[in-house]
């Protein structure tokens, strides 16, 4: 917990306080702060409220307020008395989160002698105290949303919340924009019901728009009234202190790693405390960390976090990070929230953030003071980061933020949520809905909708009648929908929550024996995706670990790697925790590129890059959008530079070459960056443009999101993957538990063939519905991409080139990086049957 | 899929490729499906009909339409080659009470693809009883023209045996990409069928179930592709 403010003059309100609180205070030498006792006071007057505090602001004992006055009042209660279910509910996004709550709060609590118990409840509380909980609930639980969805779904929910006063929401920022904060806000509304008079407490950090947190912790009505929570909003702490860094070697045009850096990374370690190094994706952290111990000379204690690790190596590094034993983590978003952390006097962020909140928050790590200044070191990776990272740290000095909204509730959400309230107790559709519809994501659901869902929930919603035998929620004569069997409700349990992790394996490490078979296993150091696994052959040699490993083969349900001392990995191309860059930012860069008068800012090499685009090419206005055209080897380019990110770029590409297909332009295929999208083809699209045979406006034109977009969508490897994701949480296909795993003949059935199945007989099914909104809002940025043509209508500059201008070079050197999927595979296919026949005719 | 798709092509543009177990000569169909053209015999294993249904009776309430749609595939099979006798190799249905339990419109369209020929189903470990209702006959396995029509391969090689039960599947791996394919797997003495049921999934060649089955220097996987099959050998599949 953060010590509070010891300077302010004692704040109106500070009446409101129980004696207990005031002797703390006066004790401590402390005064509460004026957002704490705002807090209290708006509390007190019954409405909810959403509290806006920086880091290191007192924001966890404000939001406690509350509920721990009210406790204090209330007194202990006496043995003997009826039932009490709990009075606050507490939900973090992370297990660790409440962990570490309770750690923080027992000890005011203690020392005020309050007269209440905490106890967490999450995934890894033992069955024992989870009962015990239930039978005799505490006045505090600190839980994660999980859980809740769980305790909701459980017939004694009623009794358990029947008391509720106070639920709240911590980070509840990164909640909302996810599934997990739309099945989130099913449970506060299922809470409402259950606790009329109970009141919603969020606490989050600076956000772009506070209105929709203010609305998303109260009820929606039908009438279209503004419902929203009321607000407190923090005073900022001291500015951070913020540099690019700056390096004698030659910043690279492309790539990610930031090799050149590693060095003065280095360097900057070695001169401070301890220094937590942010990176965007796993392989990058793997990647820097190696590259940090090649130079560590002073063998300085310096770690590795990242969500594939094995739990148990993950605890011990947060805990050597807690004693301060370390010099150095490097880490991805897995430590982005709220946790404290030692004393961290430096963050360096590798590459460029892609977001000016997200950038504040990983700052937010250092220095968990309030009045002085955080530290931190921006390392772009490659030129156009440069000016992204210069863009970043322009908004973070105004303060601009650029957190995405919280979007329309998900309807497999939705689906599981059903299921799970038929498991609690038989429901009215009728209540259902108009339950549903108060909470903010779902507050326009239409009834039809609803219906399809709870269809879906029931006998799987398919237009051919044949399982209404197998039904797992019916309707009976009462009206009511009840659960069919006590088996629908375990296999409810087994497969609630959002998160969908893609099929992983252990990695263990084993030894080579003598005769070169491999020993019995070593120890387990995390877990790696199937797919990425599936692409490899015994003896490749991947990163994983901090530890270049060689393949060796998969046995049963385990990967199994031996040791190598190989320099040159094969680089592990797993997934995971890509951010696409924010429009904000986007905007930022595009106003750096336009106005030279501010490139003083910039280093030398950037800045001679951009002066000879200038000079061979052209630099577009903050209002347009650059297209250049020329010939390199056989091929002809276009490269297009709308800055939009890479997951608009991606959509972008696939529609154009379709596009460019079909005015015959002969495209051979596209490659996107976060910042520009380049197209090569066999016809000189420079010219078809001079000669008017091809329109640049025409091609750009918005109609491209319809037809076009539908189109290629039916075709997309990508809605596969999406919805494996939708089907796992509407529960269509159980979820794979650890150990449950058969090994050899697959038990089964894989999502791409129920995809193909259901999309050729029933392509309306509400599961696709949920599968394209889900892509179309997330991995296709349909609607970024929709804002941007709408903007460059008219003010697309063309410049026919006779060679590769500066500024296209980085996506360049892209091409070739990137798998090439569709009809690539058959080619492939041809290719090694002609092999074959090559052999057979070889005498 | 590749081949629900392919369900609704014209006849000339199908791509079979041409194999011979123990000296008789078959052809690989892309639909997934064997053709031998001097006995007018057509094999096709797998068909694990009823999978939706099996698996909605345990809760999970799969599409109902995999019957359908792997019926109709095999339709558009018996329409090019007009076979004389149809041997089904095993795990015809998802489950024992799979072909009890089928609607009737789908037993119908078997019905009429069955009339004027003769039909073996061959049981599986999915449907060890049989199949009930049907025309045809059940059995266990069934020697033909020197070959023997088994559903599980019997361990070690085999000379002039076809087989289903492992659903092969190869993984062709070229410049750094790879594509992963059902195939017929077979090393000219013994052949393993791929799947034919839409919602059936695919083993690697390279799994430990398959050690011991083949010679792997003569092994060749007929792997299935958009409109033809590609024969790759399985030391070319590592390219």
């Amino acid at each position: 917990m953060e010590t509070p403010s010891e300077t302010s003059e004692v704040p109106s309100g500070a009446d409101l306080l129980p004696v207990a609180f005031r002797r703390w205070f006066a004790e401590k030498g402390w005064k509460p702060r004026a957002h704490q006792l705002a807090l209290l006071q708006k509390a007190r007057s019954g409405k909810s409220v959403l509290l806006i505090a920086p880091t290191g602001a007192g924001k966890t004992l404000a939001g406690f307020m509350p509920s721990l006055t009210d406790l204090a009042e209330r007194g202990r209660k006496k043995p003997g008395t009826a039932f009490q279910g709990i009075h606050t509910l507490y939900i973090s996004p992370l297990k660790a989160l409440a962990v570490d709550i309770e750690r923080n709060l027992m000890k005011p609590v203690g020392e005020m002698g309050l007269p209440l118990t905490i106890e967490t409840r999450t995934g890894d509380t033992p069955q024992g105290k989870r009962q015990r909980q239930k039978l005799n609930p505490p006045e505090i639980l600190l839980t994660t949303p999980e859980q809740l969805a769980l305790l909701i779904a459980n017939a004694e929910a009623e009794r358990f919340f029947a008391d509720l006063r106070y639920v709240v929401f911590d980070e509840l920022h990164s909640l909302v924009t996810s599934k997990r904060g739309h099945l989130l806000s099913l449970g506060l509304a299922r809470l409402r019901r259950l606790a009329p008079g109970m009141q919603a407490i969020g606490l989050s950090a600076t956000v772009a728009d506070p209105l929709d947190l203010r609305k998303w912790l109260a009820p929606q009505t039908e009438d279209g009234e503004e419902a929203a929570a009321d607000i407190v909003v923090a005073p900022g702490g001291a500015r951070p202190l913020i540099t690019i860094l700056e390096s004698e070697d030659r910043i690279p045009w492309s790539g990610h790693v930031a090799r050149y850096a590693i060095p003065a990374i280095y360097e900057e370690i070695r001169t401070h405390k301890t220094t937590l190094i942010f990176v965007n994706t796993r392989s990058q952290a793997e990647l820097v960390f190696q590259e940090l111990w090649t130079v560590n000379d002073d063998s300085l204690p310096i770690a590795l976090h990242h969500g594939s690790l094995d739990a148990g190596q993950r605890r011990r590094v947060e805990a050597a990070m807690a004693e301060n034993k370390l010099r150095a983590v490097v880490a991805t978003s897995t430590l982005d929230l709220g946790i404290d952390w030692g004393d961290v006097d430096l963050v360096i962020h590798v590459g460029a953030p892609k977001g000016a909140s997200r950038l504040a928050q990983r700052i937010g790590r250092a220095n968990h003071r309030m009045d002085e200044p955080s530290r931190a070191i921006l390392v772009p990776a490659n030129r156009f980061e440069v000016l992204e990272c210069q863009a970043a740290l322009d908004a973070n000095y105004i303060n601009a933020q650029d957190t995405p909204p919280s979007g329309d509730g998900a309807l497999d959400v939705l689906a599981q949520h059903v299921l799970g309230m038929a498991c609690a107790e038989p429901f009215s559709g009728d209540a259902l809905y108009e339950e549903v519809r108060s909470a903010l994501p779902y507050a326009d659901l239409s009834r039809e909708t609803f219906d399809r869902v709870l269809d879906f929930a029931a006998t799987g919603g398919y237009a051919l009648k044949s399982y209404d035998r197998y039904a797992k929620i019916r309707q009976r004569a009462d009206g009511l929908w009840r659960v069919s069997n006590p088996q629908t409700a375990q296999q409810y349990r087994l497969n609630i929550g959002t998160i969908v992790e893609s099929p992983m394996l252990n990695v263990r490490m084993v030894r080579k024996n003598k005769l070169g078979s491999l020993g019995r296993g070593g120890p387990v150091l995390g877990k790696i995706e199937e797919y990425f696994l599936e692409g490899l052959t015994q003896g490749d040699t991947f990163l994983f670990g901090g530890k270049v490993l060689r393949f060796e083969g998969i046995r049963e349900n385990e990967a199994l790697a031996s040791q190598t001392f190989s320099m040159d990995p094969k680089i592990p191309a797993y997934a995971g925790g890509k951010f696409p860059l924010s429009t904000y930012l986007a905007d930022g860069v595009r106003g750096l590129l336009a106005d030279g008068s501010e490139w003083h800012r910039l280093p030398d090499q950037v800045r001679d890059w951009l002066e000879i685009q200038r000079e061979v090419s052209s630099l577009p206005q903050r209002d347009q959008m650059l297209i250049e055209t020329f010939p390199r080897g056989s091929r002809f380019f276009m490269v297009a530079y709308p800055f939009e990110g890479r997951l608009a770029h991606q959509t972008l590409g696939m529609l154009l070459t379709r596009r460019l297909d079909r005015m015959g332009a002969r495209p051979l295929g596209f490659v996107a960056t976060d910042y520009s999208l380049g197209i090569w083809g066999l016809d000189d699209m420079g010219e078809l443009i001079a000669r008017r045979k091809l329109d640049l406006q025409a091609l750009f034109d918005e109609d491209m999101l319809g037809d076009d977009l539908e189109a290629w969508l039916d075709e997309s490897f990508l809605l596969k993957r999406t919805f494996r994701n939708c089907a796992v949480i509407a529960g269509l296909i159980e979820r794979r538990h650890p150990g449950q795993e058969k090994t050899g003949r697959q038990v089964t059935v894989s999502a791409d063939l129920i995809y193909d199945v259901l999309r050729s007989h029933e392509p309306d099914h509400v599961l696709l519905q949920a599968t394209r909104q889900e892509a179309a809002a997330g991995l296709l940025d349909i609607q970024r991409l929709g804002v941007m043509l709408r903007r460059i209508r008219g003010h697309i500059l063309h410049r026919p080139l006779d060679k590769v201008s500066p500024l296209a070079v980085p996506i360049l050197l892209e091409i070739g990086k990137e798998p090439v999927a569709g009809n690539a595979s058959e080619s492939l296919l041809a290719e090694a049957a002609e092999d074959l026949i090559r052999d057979a005719m070889q005498i | 899929m590749a081949r629900l798709a392919l369900a609704g092509m014209g006849e000339e543009e199908i791509g079979a490729s041409v194999t011979s177990v123990a000296g008789i000569e078959f052809v690989c169909d892309p639909m997934g499906a064997l053709y031998c053209e001097a006995d007018g015999l057509l094999i096709v294993s797998d068909l694990h009909l009823e999978k939706g249904a099996a698996f909605a009776r345990r809760g999970q309430l799969l599409p109902p339409y995999d019957t359908h749609a792997t019926l109709r595939l095999l339709a558009r099979v018996m329409d090019r080659y007009r076979p004389r006798l149809v041997v089904s190799l095993g795990d015809n249905f998802h489950d024992r009470v799979g072909s009890a339990l089928m609607p009737q419109d789908c037993r119908a369209l078997i019905v009429e693809m069955a009339k004027g020929r003769d039909w073996i189903w061959i049981t599986g470990n999915h449907d060890p009883d049989g199949v009930s209702g049907l025309p045809g006959t059940v059995a266990e396995s069934m020697a033909f023209a020197g070959l023997t029509f088994r559903h599980e391969p019997a361990k070690g090689t085999e000379k002039g045996e076809i087989a289903g039960h492992l659903h092969p599947a190869a993984t062709l791996r070229r410049r750094e990409k790879s594509v992963r394919r059902p195939c017929f797997a077979t090393d000219g003495d013994r052949l393993i069928m791929p799947s034919f049921g839409v919602m059936t999934g695919g083993l690697d060649l390279a799994h430990a179930a398959f050690r011991g089955l083949f010679d792997r220097t003569r092994l060749i996987a007929h792997m299935i592709g958009k409109e033809r099959v590609y024969p790759v050998s399985f030391a070319g599949l590592k390219g």
